[in-house]
């Protein structure tokens, strides 16, 4: 069975001002898989999720989402979580809902109550009472409710009480339809998402230090992807 | 998990994921933590607990199922083989992996066959009284 690509990038390159977040990266996805995209702080994991987002455009080279280039067309099968906090303070957690489902084309309900009553949301409290990790656990609803191809979700588990990440993984495993969401995952916390990754990408400096198969890396190294982290960034 | 059946896994071993969730129900069988004709978590429940990937899930019961270990009754679940053999031939394969590491660790500290069967034979009655010891002071 041929693989379909999903994701294609050639020599991108993204500067802020004299900065050089993406230094040439090229590396193609398929379609259907968990890949963990893994580095420091600075490394260009961020620049490389919204630029896959087309919230950012490319200095150079391109990027494209089922042979299409990131555009309109894309963006409406991409469900992109970014970093910063982006829900209105003043809103309810079922405010959020209803908002966001009037934004988006492929909103699913059903997947976004199932996920409210795991995560223990209350629909009733303002966005501005909830604690960081009950703000994180809605992020990832609204995220995860959509029916996209593709999720970008970064750094989802940073600075976040231990009782949120583990929810927030059973969550993501819970929905993950193998073989049709492919899922990229950004997070220098590899330990404890290192299971659910299928593929490796080490950026560093804007560049991929180490794209691998998540087990050969393992069997090869006789180590954990959090060890080998450590040991590449030391 | 039901059956006070757990998978560990191990991300700084060489042994492949699925390979380590198979090891894993191999042991719970042995151990009689899953029962021959018992059913296993689905394999999104075992996912979740063992956070790992679904697929790796999925190949694991795939080889078991292969391998006679299990069967999946469409619509049901999976469930382990009910097979008298089975449960011997697991502690068999579990006992002899389990003298073959003592015997590399024992040689390689330098003892002679000799010594490894005189050795096991006074640890073995020594261990033994022990435990009886335990059970006196219980009483």
């Amino acid at each position: 069975m041929p693989t379909e690509i999903l994701v294609r990038t050639q020599g991108i390159v993204k500067r802020y001002g004299r900065t050089q977040a993406i230094n040439g990266i090229e590396v193609e996805i398929p379609k259907g898989i968990v890949v963990g995209l893994v580095g420091p702080n600075g490394s260009g994991k961020s620049t490389f999720l919204k630029l896959l987002a087309g919230v950012l455009r490319p200095d150079a080279g391109t990027v494209t989402i089922n042979g299409l280039p990131v555009g309109i067309k894309t963006k409406a099968r991409v469900s992109y979580q970014p970093e910063i906090d982006c829900l209105y303070d003043w809103m309810t957690v079922q405010q959020v809902l209803d908002f966001t489902a009037t934004l988006v084309p492929d909103w699913r309900p059903k997947r976004a109550d199932e996920m409210i009553a795991f995560l223990n949301l209350d629909r009733g409290v303002k966005v501005r009472h909830l604690s960081k990790g009950m703000r994180a656990r809605l992020k990832l609803v609204v995220t995860l409710s959509r029916d996209a191809d593709l999720f970008l979700l970064d750094e989802p588990l940073s600075g976040i009480d231990p009782p949120s990440r583990l929810r927030i993984i059973k969550t993501l495993i819970s929905g993950y339809e193998a073989g049709r969401h492919t899922i990229i995952l950004s997070t220098h916390e590899v330990a404890e998402t290192e299971g659910i990754f299928e593929r490796i990408i080490f950026l560093d400096k804007g560049q991929i230090k180490v794209d691998a198969d998540a087990q050969e890396l393992r069997s090869q190294h006789g180590r954990s992807i959090q060890g080998l982290f450590e040991e590449v960034y030391q | 998990m039901r059956d006070g059946f757990q998978v560990k896994l191990d991300f700084d071993s060489t042994r492949p994921i699925y390979m380590q969730i198979i090891d894993e129900v191999k042991r719970a069988v042995a151990r009689n933590l899953l029962m021959p004709g018992g059913k296993l978590p689905s394999q999104r429940e075992l996912a979740e607990a063992a956070r790992v990937n679904p697929n790796t899930v999925q190949r694991a019961y795939r080889e078991m199922e292969a391998m006679g270990l299990v069967e999946t009754k469409r619509g049901e679940g999976t469930y382990i083989r009910e097979d008298d053999g089975l449960l011997a031939s697991l502690r068999g394969e579990m006992a002899q992996t389990a003298v073959d590491n003592f015997i590399r660790q024992v040689l390689a500290l330098g003892l002679k066959e000799a010594e490894i069967v005189k050795l096991v034979t006074s640890r073995y009655k020594e261990l033994q009284n022990g435990k009886r010891g335990e059970q006196d002071d219980a009483h």
